[in-house]
């Protein structure tokens, strides 16, 4: 859409954040009034406390406004090819009606970015991510049959997360999701859609509809989460639970490639952890060649799960092995949950896989004005920090 | 008849430290069987469905003691204990005001304002000193507490660890902090505040489970007691078990049973036997039979060594001392089955901000006078109470738009006074329904119809939490938390090292260091003991913090 500026439409861009659909909503809900600019869109830091939202992730039900997410849609006949050109994985595997986590690399093999692909049906994918990504799109689908668009500002959701979460919809009319296993994509009534995903790796929901939809749909989901004990929840809690999930929040656990202007920032997916996802045997597909290279030569970092001692959260500290620097630790929490000191670290190889023996993070802990250094033991996690088998259970639990 | 097997431990009771402690000798390679009375383990950390739909945390109902280290180290939320904090606690008077703790820093100080800008200031400094007496006392949970007449290498390392601590607080704070630790809860709270109902509304941390009044020396300390918890290092915040105290020992039990451990319940133990000055083994009352040349007792001290050992195995002294142990019942409990939230027509928005505990009381002197009563064996006839909601923030309590309400009330006598005579057989059906009835009156004050919105309820006299959970006199905290019967005096002196003076026999709960609440503490430190004792020390993991917090 353009915008020309001729003496009748004469105004300046909006400077400072913007409101998503939800936001007329949930701003008043809001006791802390914290806020943060998420790709330009006012989203919450918290509501009102941090530790509360936190543990409604876990014990109730909340609700977060993902409306802010880049979301483009690519269209057409040769929908499919488009993305098998585009992702590192082979979505042949994925059906209509169903969503897949997906990464994209530069010709280098280094990752663009990672976002959810939902196949809304045969020739039609909505992708969402983090990254403004619409002209690598538009390359990539060039010569082929399709149209990407950008729906930005075309499409709105709410990510509804919680051990609650399928009590809470099932309240609010969408009781035939209760068959949805992990991934499945449904729509469930017109211009409204329901995946069973989510950033939390708990029971979760996410729900994407139109703009002029989100009222009513936020009013429905309050009125039924009255009883379940329903909140909305900024960043910050969700911050933490997605690093006990172990999913990546780029910027953080890796530099988006086309975002880093110094050199030898990026990371492949093997470097991340996610070598499972490259299907290297099904073609071409952007980067794989650099990919097979690097499959042959192995990763030059790991990104690993740590499990730190003590519960002085480690962010941004050094990870040592013996007397020798091994990597940085970037994102880092206290699992409340799990009752664990965790973090995910980028770790120079053959650190964090072949070798884990002697690792320590150097953490340092503000005491009332005094600095306390902290040589704490680490150990490398194999495996997801938390396993909760309600968030896989088809039909979901009550809570 | 019955069988006889042979194990490398036998733990007398299913509680939370006895699972604890039945944990670690079970990961050290010891076969270990923990023994039970009742049909289900937890001891007082049980969730009952007595009423169907509805979750009872029947005994022990909120969690904060709950050593984070050990949780991280058993994995037990692997096993799918949840620790969820509340925010949020309010004071209500009778006359209808209340006086509200928030969460929030700020808002808090402007509650405190609206009574005493003073009181507001001074709960600064009042936290503060509470938080140097916790930050003081923590590193000692998970320690054994030196023994100060021993030469021995162990003891005096851990007694200089004291006296290190101890000379760290400087010269001031040394005579502050014993000051402290002996000092009544309401003088200190004088010397605090001036409001009556900011002093009423913090007292009762000071009380909570003791035989002692607000103005009793020693409750300073039992109100830190119930402060240097922590959920997540928030100390002195507290929290729910998912799905009710009994998602704790749950844990616990299935823990222990990965590593191999076995657990018999329906039978408890009707004798420990002992020959030559030894522990051999347990007899339980179905008349089964177990060999160990451990046994670890998860009773109090109180009932393992008089009721369960013959007494011509203890030196005479040390059973005096025994006898001597104060553990008075004091409290009592009713379980609710709400059909709804009841009104509370004082409280903005019906106590919406309020998740945590509710109390009724208004003054320090309405607390004393709750205190005579129940020395001259009566039941407070305007009781204390700690009530909760649980179900406000733990959907699996109740069915949706349900409420299952706890209420702790103090005092209750264990031997009741009926027409001049003190016995607990005083307690009958009559008596526990008047019990219930002053405390519903009372409820009734603060929350009109709370009669009309129950659906079951379940009244707990300190009898009946003796016979059903074990605790004598019904004493929650398995002895009283008074500096007399604390650190190397718990439970008693010469045996503050989980041992007795039977070997191979410890005790293992809240009797000893550092005491109740549902810490688990005790039953690790006292693994670490049993370990070290038969020479496999090191398999025991070390629990404790290497850096000052």
């Amino acid at each position: 859409m353009t915008r020309p500026n001729t003496p009748d439409t004469l105004v300046s861009v909006k400077i400072g954040m913007i409101d998503t659909p939800f936001q007329p909503m949930l701003e008043p809900l809001s006791e802390s009034q914290a806020w943060y600019s998420w790709a330009g869109y006012k989203s919450a830091t918290s509501f009102r406390n941090v530790d509360l939202e936190y543990f409604a992730i876990r014990n109730q039900a909340t609700v977060f406004d993902i409306s802010p997410m880049c979301k483009y849609r690519i269209n057409g006949p040769d929908a499919l090819r488009v993305m098998d050109r585009l992702v590192v994985r082979d979505m042949k595997k994925v059906r209509a009606g169903r969503v897949a986590y997906v990464m994209w690399c530069d010709e280098d093999g280094m990752v663009i970015d990672d976002g959810t692909a939902f196949r809304f049906a045969e020739d039609e994918y909505v992708l969402f991510c983090q990254e403004r990504t619409y002209k690598w799109l538009c390359e990539i689908a060039w010569g082929f049959d399709v149209t990407v668009q950008d729906w930005q500002s075309a499409l709105c959701g709410l990510a509804v997360q919680g051990p609650c979460a399928f009590s809470v919809l099932k309240d609010a009319g969408f009781a035939s999701i209760e068959d949805m296993k992990p991934f499945d994509l449904r729509q469930v009534e017109p211009g409204l859609w329901i995946s069973r995903t989510g950033y939390t790796g708990d029971l979760g929901y996410e729900i994407v509809t139109f703009p002029d939809h989100a009222p009513p749909l936020w009013h429905r989901l309050r009125e039924a989460g009255q009883r379940w004990g329903l909140i909305p929840i900024g960043y910050e809690a969700l911050d933490i639970a997605r690093i006990e999930a172990g999913f990546l929040a780029p910027g953080r656990d890796f530099q988006p490639s086309h975002k880093v202007s110094r050199l030898h920032r990026g990371r492949t997916p093997f470097e991340l952890g996610f070598g499972w996802m490259v299907d290297l045997s099904t073609g071409h597909f952007n980067g794989r060649r650099a990919l097979l290279e690097h499959a042959a030569k192995g990763p030059r970092y790991n990104l690993v799960r740590l499990d730190i001692e003590g519960d002085a959260p480690a962010g941004n500290a050094y990870v040592y092995a013996g007397k020798s620097f091994a990597g940085h630790v970037r994102s880092a929490a206290w699992s409340p949950t799990f009752k664990r000191n965790i973090a995910l670290a980028d770790l120079k190889a053959p650190w964090g896989k072949s070798r884990k023996k002697g690792l320590w993070a150097e953490i340092y802990v503000e005491q009332e004005g005094v600095w306390q250094k902290r040589n704490a033991r680490t150990r490398v996690v194999e495996g997801p920090f938390m396993n909760i088998p309600r968030a896989r259970m088809t039909p979901p639990q009550a809570y | 008849m019955g069988t006889t097997d042979k194990y490398d431990a036998i733990i007398a009771g299913a509680g939370h430290n006895g699972l604890t402690t039945a944990c670690y000798l079970q990961k050290a390679g010891l076969k270990t069987l923990v023994v039970e009375k009742n049909d289900y383990v937890g001891g007082a950390a049980v969730s009952r469905e007595l009423h169907k739909g509805w979750t009872y945390s029947n005994c022990s109902y909120v969690c904060s003691l709950l050593r984070q280290e050990i949780v991280r180290d058993l994995e037990l939320p692997r096993f799918g204990l949840q620790v969820i904090p509340y925010e949020g606690n309010v004071t209500l008077a009778p006359g209808g005001e209340y006086f509200g703790a928030y969460g929030n820093h700020d808002a808090y100080r402007r509650e405190m304002e609206r009574f005493s800008v003073k009181d507001a200031d001074a709960y600064d400094r009042f936290s503060r000193i509470i938080m140097r007496q916790c930050r003081f006392i923590r590193p000692f949970l998970l320690r054994t507490a030196p023994d100060p007449t021993s030469l021995k290498p162990r003891d005096l390392g851990e007694l200089l660890f004291m006296i290190k601590r101890m000379w760290d607080l400087g010269r001031r704070e040394i005579d502050e902090t014993l000051r402290f630790w002996t000092m009544s809860i309401g003088d200190m709270l004088d010397e605090h505040f001036e409001t009556d109902l900011i002093k009423a509304g913090t007292a009762g941390s000071g009380i909570i489970g003791t035989g002692l009044g607000v103005y009793s020396p020693g409750t300073a300390y039992v109100l830190l007691h119930h402060y240097m918890g922590d959920v997540d290092g928030s100390v002195g915040a507290w929290g729910f078990a998912r799905g009710g105290m009994g998602a704790i020992t749950r844990a616990l039990a299935a823990a222990f049973t990965e590593a191999g451990g076995e657990i018999r319940c329906g039978s408890g133990v009707a004798e420990i036997r002992v020959s030559g000055g030894r522990a051999t083994g347990v007899l339980l009352d179905n008349g089964d039979s177990f060999q160990a040349p451990v046994v670890a007792s998860n009773m109090d001290v109180k009932r393992t060594m008089l009721k369960h050992v013959g007494r011509e195995h203890l030196p005479a002294a040390f059973a005096k001392a025994v006898e001597n142990f104060k553990i008075r019942g004091s409290s009592g409990k009713i379980n609710i089955a709400l059909d709804r939230l009841p009104t509370s027509d004082t409280l903005p928005d019906n106590g919406k901000l309020f998740c945590g505990d509710y109390s009724c009381t208004e003054s320090l002197r309405h607390l004393e006078k709750a205190y005579d009563e129940w020395k001259d064996g009566y039941w407070s006839s305007q009781p204390y109470f700690d009530m909760l909601i649980p179900s406000k923030i733990d959907p699996t309590m109740a069915p949706p738009g349900k409420h299952m309400m706890t209420v702790f009330t103090q005092y209750a006598p264990y031997d009741l006074n009926v027409d001049g005579v003190r016995s607990p057989d005083n307690w009958n059906e009559e008596t526990r329904a008047a019990f219930a009835k002053s405390i519903f009156d009372r409820l009734e004050c603060v929350m009109p119809d709370i009669r009309d919105c129950v659906v079951h309820a379940e009244v707990r006299t300190p009898l009946d939490i003796e016979r059903e959970v074990g605790l004598t006199e019904g004493n929650i905290f398995q002895g009283e938390l008074t500096f007399d019967q604390l650190l190397f005096n718990r439970p008693v002196p010469g045996y503050a090292q989980y041992d007795t003076p039977v070997d191979g026999l410890y005790i293992v709960g809240s009797s000893s260091h550092p005491g109740g609440g549902v810490m688990a503490a005790p039953g690790a430190n006292a693994a670490r003991e049993i370990l070290r004792r038969k020479g496999l020390g090191r398999r025991m993991p070390k629990l404790a913090s290497r850096w000052e917090e």
